[in-house]
């Protein structure tokens, strides 16, 4: 499934809050039809570099490319238009909005919503179309990450980039989750996934980048970073 | 009884043009987090505006439907476009700044529109035209009603009721709603914010401008200053009725409106604007959000 052709690719990127230099320098890519996974401590700087590429933040030096074109300066909500999706960090869901609401709204950019793709999240994910006419604001946390990936894929992305969705879930839901995430992907979406979870991440994943305050300390296939012993110290909480 | 009822239509017609006011103070609010407070004098520019293109393009009289429709869309038209040129000057630049800063430029911005109103159309007070509506008027058992005020009536319900179906039922409308909400998480939909923006000081700019020409029209005596005046109380319907929450501005327009008629009827007009904010501080009281606002918490 996996075939040749680059999706995205991130080059010497540099990203800074003011005086402060949250991300110094990485580089990245990912082919279509991959999973690929960021892991890394609180603060190494996930969020940024996520955010950095679907456009929410500017990068001061480096450049980012998507679909052969260049989008290191495009608005966030053009770069949706060009195949990108983005569910970010704490979900996000609108909460005075219905679930049916928020997932139109996942389909903004779509001429008109796409009967089969609702109809496919509403197949992976059973618990929405129960909860179709309900204020996202009252679901559960777990449904709200539910929601959250749902109306990520309503615009139909070539990629689609996760922030944390297993975030504060109990094991059973985080395991749905990952399901559906996996689902996803075997429908073609590619896939860049930050997560803390990293065994599951390292699981699910083609690829992984390790990012450390900053920079890229890491990377290789899923199996080599599972195997590596100072992955497993770090991220996998194994012993010595 | 007959006051109670004459009082009663008289608050609802003031009720009604607060309540058109209250709207564009809300939807800004609601959306950007910025009390406009150069709204209501959007709204006086409005009346000296509509009072130049009725007596410039129709000063030879014969006043018809379309002279009247015309001035109103005309009008309408042209306070969007200075809604729009006040977001892109005044509050654009002023995005990401301390809310302060923004509110310092949005009285700035009022006192320039304030001060332009005054040197193009002079300081001294201007008359309206008695006739772009029939002088009509029914007494129903000593009730009076004005054929201005039935339009009053008539066409703020039909904006009203068009403005709560464009936002609730539409995807241009769920898309406001949400820029309302997480402009962030808006942007990730692929939601162009500063359309959303500009179109919301399109809408509210321009009912603003209907409640203008109204205020001409229904009160005929207009001042460059007036602006403040029904700025103000529109601005406390909108908070009466919980800011940034729509159906909150209209019912606390027609709340106030109704509120200052009976007090004028029953005690004196001299007392509407204290006990306005009386009924502002009970309301605030009770309900420290307005009458609608907050309904629902939200999960963090
Ligand atoms: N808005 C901001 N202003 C200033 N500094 C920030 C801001 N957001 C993040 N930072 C800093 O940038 C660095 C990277 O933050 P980021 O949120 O990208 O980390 P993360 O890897 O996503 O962490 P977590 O696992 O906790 O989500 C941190 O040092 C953080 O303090
Ligand atoms: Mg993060």
């Amino acid at each position: 499934m996996v075939d040749h052709e680059i999706l995205l690719e991130v080059k010497k990127l540099h990203v800074g809050y003011g005086a402060i230099k949250a991300i110094k320098g990485i580089d990245l890519f990912v082919k279509k039809g991959e999973v690929v996974t960021i892991l890394g401590a609180n603060g190494a700087g996930k969020t940024t570099t996520l955010r950095t590429i679907s456009g929410l933040l500017k990068s001061t030096e480096g450049s980012i490319l998507f679909d052969k074109g260049e989008i290191t300066n495009t608005a966030a909500h053009d770069i949706v238009s060009l195949g990108m999706s983005h569910s970010p960090e704490g979900r996000k869901v609108f909460g005075t909005l219905s679930v049916e609401e928020n997932l139109l709204m996942g389909a903004y950019t779509l001429k008109s919503h796409d009967a089969e793709t609702l109809a496919w999240i509403y197949k992976i994910l059973p618990r929405l179309k129960e909860r179709e006419k309900q204020l996202a604001g009252t679901l559960s946390g777990g449904e709200q990450q539910m929601l959250a990936i749902g109306r990520a894929i309503m615009s139909k992305p070539k990629l689609l980039i996760l922030d944390e969705p297993s975030l504060g879930l109990a094991p059973v839901l985080v395991k749905g989750i990952f399901k559906a995430i996996k689902e996803i992907s075997e429908n073609g979406v590619t896939v860049l996934i930050v997560e803390q979870n990293a065994k599951a991440a390292l699981k699910l994943a083609d690829r992984g980048y390790v990012l450390e305050l900053g920079k890229i300390t890491h990377e290789g296939s899923s199996e080599e970073l599972l195997n590596s012993k100072v992955i497993q110290e770090a991220y996998l909480g194994k012993k010595k | 009884m007959d006051i109670f009822l004459q009082q009663l239509v008289n608050g609802l017609t003031i009720g009604s043009l607060y309540a058109l006011v209250a709207l564009g103070y809300t939807m800004v609010y609601g959306v950007m987090k910025l009390i406009n407070f150069a709204h209501g004098d959007l709204v006086a520019l409005s009346a000296f505006a509509g009072l130049t293109v009725y007596t410039n393009i129709f000063a030879d009289g014969g006043t018809s439907i379309i002279a009247v429709i015309t001035v109103f869309m005309f009008t309408a038209a042209i306070i969007a476009v200075v809604g729009v040129l006040l977001e892109r000057l005044a509050y654009r630049p002023l995005r990401t700044a301390p809310r302060l800063s923004a509110v310092v430029s949005a009285l700035g911005a009022g006192l320039v529109i304030q001060n332009a109103i005054m040197l193009i159309w002079g300081p001294n007070m201007k008359i309206f035209p008695s006739d772009l509506f029939p002088s009509t008027i029914w007494d129903i058992n000593g009730v009076v009603v004005t054929f201005t005020q039935l339009m009053i009536l008539g066409i703020s319900s039909v904006l009203m009721i068009a403005l709560y179906l464009f936002i609730n039922k539409t995807k241009m409308g769920t898309a406001i709603r949400a820029v309302a909400i997480d402009q962030d998480a808006a942007k990730l939909m692929g939601i162009n914010v500063n359309k959303i923006i500009m179109i919301i000081f399109v809408i509210g700019s321009a009912l603003g401008a209907v409640a203008g020409l109204f205020i001409g029209i229904y009160y005929r005596g207009i001042t460059f200053d007036m602006g403040w005046m029904y700025g103000l109380s529109a601005f406390v319907a909108a908070i009466i009725g919980g800011i940034g929450n729509i159906p909150g501005a209209m019912f606390g327009g027609l709340m106030l409106g109704l509120f200052n008629a009976l007090i004028s009827g029953y005690i004196s007009s001299a007392w509407a604007e204290t006990f306005t904010f009386i009924l502002l501080i009970i309301v605030l009281i009770f309900r420290p959000t307005g009458i609608l606002g907050e309904k629902v918490a939200e999960k963090v």
